[in-house]
Formats: structure tokens, sequence, C-alpha cells
């Protein structure tokens, strides 16, 4: 998997930020306390065998051929829970419990692409309140 | 927080605004992981405040005897009429053309830029027939951005997401500061190309001038030619099957797939060794610098 295997930041399991959130594995890593990398491999490029309907509309809508900036959002693991990083309120939005994840990256980033579009294009967005309060044009 | 309508916040100053939202009293402690998806989220696909374009509907501007800001004015004038393709005449190298457009759109630009064309846009696809100046898609979020001939310095500077891509060559430093998206260029990159990379992916077809990927944190550089020299912690990695599937499909998108393939093409990666570089030992930091 590209991007995992530098300096002690290697990701073996897919699950291996829900079991040990900490993810401290190389001798590094334990003597400075932190994990060295990202909790998800950001150079993950997407597989699109795996893509949901719902993207392939959004991809249509957009006039795009590709997932374009969805090709940077990946299932994250934040203090040991499933979530999403959101760049527009520059924080972590978690995913319920309800939703069964999928045994590999590629399905799970997909599901991880899905909500986020859903959840920044919703009103419960904290940047439709932003915008109300600070929108200048 | 109370109900407030938008006709009483219409009425407010700003600073009422944020005290009526209730913005100056949120707890910012623990905000990460605070929100939860809903599954049941309604399928929408753009923003709430995004105005209804249709592809179909066409208009041209003529940008001669205008300002900049009397044409990007004009751009969201038409694209609350619902002009989904808009056509800019005789942009005769103005600076920071189309900047900030936060929706879907066709922007075509008859013509060459100056600097930082098409910054901060999230969402439009944009054809520039000509060349552009320094820092073209300055901080873009989303879309894709397609230069004709060549880009000056900066190109697609702190670049977010979206597709950014330049038939011809581009000056140096090309995507400083990237922390997402995907940059192309047919062409040749210039020196310190990759600089403070965060993530995101860059695509040079041809040449990439000295220290390239300096100091790279993340992401992804392929160089179809000759690398000059690589940067303070920038390293070769593997080019894998992926990589290769998704550069043959990104390249054929944009009709700039070389004639002998993928194969030759070169990875540069972070070596990570500038990772919790205030964590090393003074002995530590001058083995990596």
């Amino acid at each position: 998997m590209a991007g995992t295997v530098y300096r002690g930041s290697e990701i073996k399991d897919v699950d291996q930020f829900l079991n040990d959130a900490a993810g401290l594995e190389s001798e590094r890593e334990k003597e400075i306390g932190q994990h060295i990398g990202y909790r998800y491999d950001v150079n993950l490029v997407p597989d699109y065998a795996r893509i949901t309907p719902f993207l392939t509309k959004y991809m249509e809508v957009m006039g795009w051929d590709d997932l374009n900036w969805l090709e940077d959002v990946h299932m994250g693991y934040e203090e040991g829970k499933p979530a999403v990083f959101d760049r527009n309120i520059n924080g972590w939005v978690r995913i319920p419990d309800s939703i069964d994840l999928p045994d590999n990256q590629q399905d799970r980033d997909m599901i991880a692409r899905e909500l986020l579009i859903k959840f920044q294009m919703s009103d419960r967005h904290p940047l439709v309140s932003l915008r109300k309060a600070y929108m200048k044009f | 927080m109370a109900s407030v309508s938008d006709a009483e916040l219409k009425a407010m100053t700003q600073e009422e605004r944020v005290k009526a939202l209730g913005m100056t009293t949120e707890q910012l402690t623990g905000k990460s992981l605070y929100m939860e998806f809903d599954p049941d989220a309604l399928e929408r696909f753009e923003y709430p405040w995004a105005p209804v374009v249709d592809f179909n509907k066409r208009t041209e501007v003529d940008c001669d005897g205008k300002t900049t800001t009397e044409v990007n004015e004009s751009i969201r004038a038409l694209m609350a009429e619902g002009y989904g393709t808009i056509v800019l005449q005789n942009p005769r190298g103005m600076h920071s053309l189309g900047v900030g457009i936060l929706s879907k759109l066709n922007l075509i630009v008859e013509g060459s830029t100056g600097y930082f064309a098409v910054g901060l846009i999230d969402g439009p696809n944009v054809r520039i027939t000509g060349r552009v100046g320094w820092s073209c898609g300055e901080n873009m979020m989303s879309g894709t951005v397609m230069i004709e001939k060549n880009a000056g310095s900066t190109f697609g500077a702190a670049i977010r997401g979206g597709d950014l891509v330049c038939r011809g060559s581009v000056g140096s430093r090309t995507g400083i500061d990237m922390k997402g998206g995907t940059i192309i260029v047919g062409g040749d990159t210039g020196a310190l190309s990759g600089f403070m990379m965060q993530r995101g992916r860059m695509v040079v077809c041809g040449n990439a001038g000295k220290n390239l990927g300096d100091s790279m944190y993340d992401g992804t550089i392929y160089v179809g030619g000759e690398i000059r020299s690589c940067g303070v912690d920038a390293v070769e990695a593997e080019l894998t099957q992926l990589d290769k599937d998704w550069l043959t499909r990104k390249l054929t998108q944009y009709g700039m797939m070389p004639e002998k393939g993928v194969d030759h093409f070169t990875k540069i990666v972070a070596g990570k060794q500038l990772w919790n570089y205030d964590n090393l030992e003074p002995n530590e930091k001058k083995l990596i610098l």
C-alpha cells in the first residue's frame, strides 16, 4: 500500500486504529510517544471498481469524470473511532455505530466520501450558520 | 441557540449576528468527533446556497473595458440567472479572474490571464485557452482547471482539492504547500516543485528542476522525465499497479497520456525523516539536513 512503509508508520491492518487507538508500533514511536504518520493512508488512490451509485451521480451532476477532490477523502480513525475529516469545519465527524464497516479500506473510503458529501450539502452543516453570520457578499 | 429568522439576521450587524447564532458562547474544546453523520441524510449534491445553473445555458462576457471586480461580479450575476456555461472574452492578462466561484459552472476563458486566476474555487470546470501568470488555482478546493499553454510559478499553490492541469510547462515552486488535489503538467516544471507538499498528487510528464519535493511531509510526485535533484527528505518509492492504473486513467482523461505509457514514471514520496522534527536530537537533525 502506498505511503505506509516509511519510518515506522506502516499500517498493517485495516482495523489497526480501532483496536489500538495510539497505534505505537516502532521503537521510535514508543520513544516519542506519538504515532508517526496519519491514521490512514493519505496516498491511497481510489479503486473506481468500488464506487457507489451516489458518488457516480455526484460526478455526473458536477460534470466531472472522476471523484475529483473526493480522491483525498478517506475514512480515518480518531480516538479509536472511525471518522472522516471535514476540511470545511476543520474537524473530525464520527461514523455512526449503526453503519457496518467493510473489511477493506477502499470500501470504507467510498462510504466516507458519500457521508461527507451528504453532510456538507445538508442544512445541519456548521458552514450554514457560519455563512449566515459572516457572509460578506 | 434561540431561533432567529433570516429577516432578523439581515437587520443585525455582524457582531450581533454572531452573538445571536450562539457562536461566541460555543464550547470549542473537545470539538473533535463532536458531530456525527446522519445515515439518513437526504441525497443532495450541491451546497444549500448554490445557484441552480444549467450547463446548457451559455453566455459570453467581454472583459474589455471592465475591471476584474466587474468581470467577477458579472459571473456571479449570470450564475444567479442560471447560466451554467460562461465564456470570458478578451481577458488580456487580467489578474484574479474567476476567483471564489463556489459551485458548479463551466467557465471558458478565451485568452491569457495574469496572477491568481481561478483561485479559491470550489466546484467549477475551467478551461483557459492561453497562458496564466503566477499562482493559478491557488487554494483551489475542487473542480477542474485546464490551461492549454504554459503557466507561471507557484502553479497550484496551497491547492486543497480538484484537478489543475497545464498542457505546457510551468515555472518554479509548483504545488508549493499543496494540501490535496492533483496537479498535472504536460511539460517541465521548475525548481522546488512540491516544496512543503502535505498531501495530494503531482504528475509531471516532462522534467523536474532542482530540489523536487523539498521538505515534503506527505503526498506523491510522479515524474516522467529527468529529475535534476530531489530536495531534503524526498525519496523514490516503488510505482505500484494502483499508481499505474491511476496515472493511466488520469492522463487519458485529459488527453495527456504519453506514447510510451506510464511504466517509466518515477515516484517520489516523503522519506518522513522530518516528521516529529522537534523531537529529534541535534545530531539526528544534522544527519537529515
